[in-house]
């Protein structure tokens, strides 16, 4: 299954959860903040949240800025 | 007593109070470290942060801008810096939402083009109808308009932020009229956000009235960016306490400071 992360496609073998993705790129526990499709996931629905074919993720976090 | 000293003189920004006026951004420092020590140093309590996609695969135990300045010490006022439509802005709004645990204070900019990033009015208003019925805190960017101020309070917003000059410049406060005629008829504080190059303009800022400033690149582009956040901090508060002390009227001919009785002959 591919889906885009970030805007980069990414290969997943087999089903997965959001949570397995975060695990994947060990972000886990991190202060995240995460959408699928334009949709914001909250973290506590992340392990339930399974990843489709075409899924288009976005993970952002705080950086610098004015 | 000084008037930072004196727990009367607070500055309140949705309901919530604080010591400082200097509010200051994290962007353009050399590395967290730097960003740390002049944090501290500008003893400022709301901090900004912007909202942008992790990386991916590359840096995985890099360290994070909220494990340095941390929301248990600082008040994280996340932006949208970066936006050029209402729609980005209200998406980024959603997402520093999630980040934050709920966190419902935000710094709403959206800019007009790269050159000048300059507001967008329309575009900001429109925004800013969608997040306070969205139930933020909406701490406002704009023009030095007084018109596009009041429209923005009377939406809602719980502070005005007009530049003083575009982002990043350092040219000082250029149309001071324009933002005392924002703050004479604003109910809600006014900052002057952008356009502070050096300690005077931030005085100059809080001697005209403003109830704060926030700045970013005046400190983190100086060559020595602690000092310059520990002036600043010093400027904000004597600014301040000239404004509450009241200047003397200016008038066009001296005035003797020595009595002029007693002279020897």
């Amino acid at each position: 299954m591919q889906i885009l992360v970030n805007g980069e496609p990414k290969e997943l073998s087999g089903q997965a959860t959001l949570a397995d993705l975060i695990a994947e790129m060990e972000l886990t526990g991190k202060r995240i903040a995460v959408e699928i499709n334009a949709e914001i996931v909250p973290r506590s629905q992340h392990g339930e949240t399974a990843l489709n074919e075409g899924d288009q993720v976005e993970i952002v976090h705080a950086i610098g800025g004015g | 007593m000084t008037a930072s000293s004196n727990n009367k003189d607070l500055l309140t920004i949705a309901g919530k109070s604080y010591q400082s006026r200097l509010l200051v951004g994290t962007g353009k420092y050399k590395d967290l470290e730097e960003t740390r020590l002049a944090i501290e140093a500008s003893g400022a309590e709301i901090v900004t942060v912007a909202v942008r996609r992790t990386n991916i695969g590359q840096n995985p135990g890099e360290p994070n801008l909220l494990d340095v300045i941390t929301p248990d010490k600082y008040t994280i006022l996340p932006n949208t810096a970066g936006c050029y439509t209402a729609e980005d802005a209200v998406r980024t709004c959603r997402l520093a939402r999630e980040l934050l645990d709920g966190h419902k204070l935000v710094k709403l900019e959206v800019l007009g083009d790269q050159k000048t990033l300059y507001p967008d009015m329309e575009e900001t208003l429109k925004a800013m109808k969608t997040l306070i019925a969205d139930g933020f805190d909406v701490m406002v960017y704009c023009n030095d308009d007084p018109i596009a101020a009041k429209k923005l309070e009377d939406m809602g917003a719980c502070a005005i932020m007009p530049l003083g000059s575009l982002i990043g410049s350092g040219l000082g406060i250029l149309n001071p009229h324009n933002i005392r005629i924002i703050m004479e008829s604003a109910n809600i504080p006014v900052l002057v956000d952008a356009g502070v190059g050096t300690a005077s303009d931030a005085a100059i800022a809080m001697e005209m009235g403003c109830e704060a400033v926030l700045m970013n690149t005046a400190i983190a582009a100086a060559k020595d960016p602690v000092l310059m956040a520990s002036a600043m901090r010093k400027a904000i508060e004597a600014g301040r306490e000239a404004y509450l002390a009241g200047r003397m009227p200016r008038k066009k001919y001296a005035s003797a400071s020595s009595p002029l009785e007693g002279l020897i002959d």
